[in-house]
């Protein structure tokens, strides 16, 4: 820069010249502002676990492990557990996941599979339109609009399924859950009636919450399988589905696997569809219809109405929901990490 | 007689019995078991992934229908009404999910996006770096109740009170991990014959970033912030008991004061869905019916400039 100076020294004032005294600080300023930022992330994450845990420690040291395993919450006796409250979380999202995985799994196979276009295709094709300017690109544009459809699904407000739950799909089952539990009432999960809210309004609610993950995440595996391998596989003469089963899902599986751990994370950490669906009451059940409650649900109907000491218990049951959802979901973050890096190898 | 089975057909002959290729087995058959099953497993698929599209078309439709029922212009300018009340609205509850949306965007948006520009520009292969994505995916995958009881214990405890302060920095925790981890993309996105240039002009990493690089990542930016803000007016659970609720203005004696219990669309809606009574039920369909309206349009606005950004 100073060369280019000098030689036009004489001639006319050179553009160049060095950064002022505010724009030489301004970027160390900026440059420490981004690196507090980024401690700032690491020390908010800190700070949350430390004032949960802070609060809870009072309670961990009266109850100890008394509270994981105790079946009664009453705060006039002051005797707390959280049993049902984790076996209510557990079975609610085992069951969601179950519901959600396969319906996500289909729509990532009808997607990755190209159904929609291919089935639009041949219905232009039978009118003899499949390459006009306009409607030949219906099967592209259809199918991207399914895809937002079923992104949209996740993008509707936890709350507003509660109240869908409740006016619509509670009045909806509640005639075939009545039948089931009077014909086979013997088995275990049809053992009682649907009295309103239950386990089984929940889990549906909570399967087609965690379905759009599932699907996304499956899809983008799915589509990442590399080309070769389906064609190797139909030149040996594999039907669709043979390929679909015998290549596709093993070769996609880690990335499947890992979508199904985060949504499990997700569906242990939802709160406002279970507590409006799920008939908060302390009860370890494995029946359907039993009314039950969760880890979530027990701190979003408890908080705002609880007194000093109660607070300190709801902090240990918000811990133990901070533990479980954290290990859960930096496994399915390791998994899904492992699979980007077999499929990197494939390539 | 070996003579008349050459004659009817010659591979009999060479061929052992076993090996006789069928011809008819290799025909696309729907009684041939292997294409029947493709046939079923096709059709079972496309089902299921219409039958998982019913919920969404359910809920708009029972939206339109219960919710558009009570929609008017006086919801939105009259206060919630008191148990055996008729009529009344949530005008206050719309003000609420505004203002504390707003509150959590001031706090999360400079944090996400300064953090972001950390990851992307300042220090991207550091170990901190590392560390801070790693930190941003744990709390991407957070519980949303878990954000309430973090600002329960960290601002209601110690200003003394429910308040809306406490309720926009319980969502702005939500917002953070969104806004920064889609920034971070967006800014590593831009060219880098466009950073090097303004490097090459002798610009500062100050100038580069603020002249050339945010500007062009701003549609990528502001894709994170709408997702961002979408989730943030939804989320129930962390006002819960940040923001609670309130039947009032959010005034006291003629000011405005952040430091009261506020009102929320999503509260009302799980609060008035559990009362006994037609005209708090009906209100909060109505309610919830504004809710998704607005959380589909930030939503659409969002994934339109993504679409933008694409191109």
């Amino acid at each position: 820069m100073s060369a280019v100076s000098e030689s036009n020294v004489g001639t006319a004032a050179s553009i160049a010249r060095a950064p002022t005294f505010i724009e030489k600080y301004g970027n160390i300023v900026f440059r420490w502002a981004t690196y507090l930022f980024a401690w700032l992330t690491v020390f908010l994450v800190l700070y949350i676990v430390y004032t949960i845990t802070k609060q809870a420690l009072p309670a961990i040291s009266k109850h100890g492990w008394g509270f994981i395993t105790g079946t009664t919450w009453d705060p006039n006796t002051r005797v707390y557990g959280v049993l049902p409250e984790i076996w209510g979380t557990m079975y609610s999202s085992l069951l969601a996941l179950f519901i959600g995985s396969l319906f996500g799994l289909a729509v990532a196979i009808f997607l990755s599979e190209h159904y929609l276009a291919a089935f639009v295709f041949s219905l232009l094709k039978a009118v003899g339109l499949q390459f006009h300017p306009v409607w030949g690109k219906l099967p592209d544009q259809l199918e991207r609009l399914f895809k937002n459809l079923i992104e949209l699904l996740a993008a509707i407000p936890s709350v507003v399924y509660g109240l869908w739950g409740i006016f619509f799909i509670i009045p909806l089952i509640r005639p075939f859950c009545l039948a089931w539990h009077a014909k086979l009432g013997w088995i275990p999960i049809f053992g009682t009636t649907l009295s309103g809210p239950g386990m089984l309004p929940a889990a549906i609610v909570l399967s087609i919450m965690i379905m759009p993950t599932i699907s996304a995440i499956s899809l983008n595996a799915l589509l990442a399988v590399p080309p070769k391998l389906r064609e190797a596989a139909y030149g040996l003469g594999a039907t669709r589905w043979e390929s679909i089963l015998a290549i596709l899902l093993p070769t996609a599986s880690k990335g499947i696997f890992g979508a199904i751990i985060l949504a499990f994370g997700r569906a242990l950490g939802e709160t406002m569809a279970l507590a409006m669906l799920v008939g908060n009451s302390n009860v370890i059940s494995w029946s359907l219809f039993s009314p039950a409650n969760t880890l979530a649900a027990l701190l979003a109907n408890n908080f705002a109405e609880a007194g000093p000491r109660e607070i300190g218990v709801l902090m240990f049951a918000a811990l133990i929901l901070l533990g479980i959802t954290v290990l859960v979901n930096m496994a399915g973050a390791f998994v899904l990490h492992r699979a980007s890096v077999g499929q990197e190898g494939v390539r | 007689m070996s003579e008349t089975v050459t004659h009817e057909s010659p591979d009999r002959v060479t061929q052992p019995p076993g090996d006789v290729i069928d011809l008819g087995k290799l025909e696309k058959s729907l009684r041939r078991p292997r294409t029947a099953f493709n046939f079923v497993m096709s059709g079972l698929t496309s089902l299921m992934t219409i039958m998982a599209l019913v919920p969404l078309f359910s809920v708009v439709l029972m939206l339109l229908v219960r919710g558009g029922k009570r929609l008017s212009l006086s919801v939105f300018s009259e206060l919630p009404p008191t148990a055996f009340e008729q009529g009344g609205g949530f005008g206050n509850a719309v003000v609420g999910t505004l203002v504390m949306v707003g509150l959590a965007a001031l706090i999360s948006v400079p944090f996400g996006v300064l953090g972001a520009v950390f990851l992307a520009e300042v220090g991207p292969k550091t170990r901190l770096a590392k560390v801070v994505r790693m930190c941003a995916k744990v709390l991407s995958g957070f519980p949303s109740i878990l954000a309430g009881v973090f600002a329960y214990g960290a601002v209601v405890l110690i200003t003394g009170g429910f308040s809306a302060v406490a309720g926009g920095i319980a969502l702005s925790i939500l917002m953070l991990p969104t806004i920064m981890l889609t920034a971070e993309e967006a800014i590593s996105m831009v060219p880098s014959k466009m950073r090097e240039a303004a490097v090459g002009m002798g610009a500062t990493q100050a100038q580069t970033v603020w002249m050339v690089l945010l500007p062009t990542a701003f549609p990528g930016l502001l894709t994170g912030v709408m997702l961002a803000v979408a989730r943030a007016a939804g989320e129930t659970a962390p006002l819960l008991f940040t923001a609670l609720f309130s039947n009032y203005w959010l005034t006291s004696g003629g000011r405005i004061d952040f430091m009261q219990p506020m009102a929320s669309l999503a509260v009302l809606i799980y609060n008035f869905s559990a009362m006994p009574f037609d005209n708090q039920v009906e209100l909060a369909w109505a309610a919830a019916l504004v809710l998704v309206l607005l959380v589909l349009m930030v939503n659409l606005i969002g994934q339109s400039l993504s679409r933008k950004t694409m191109e």
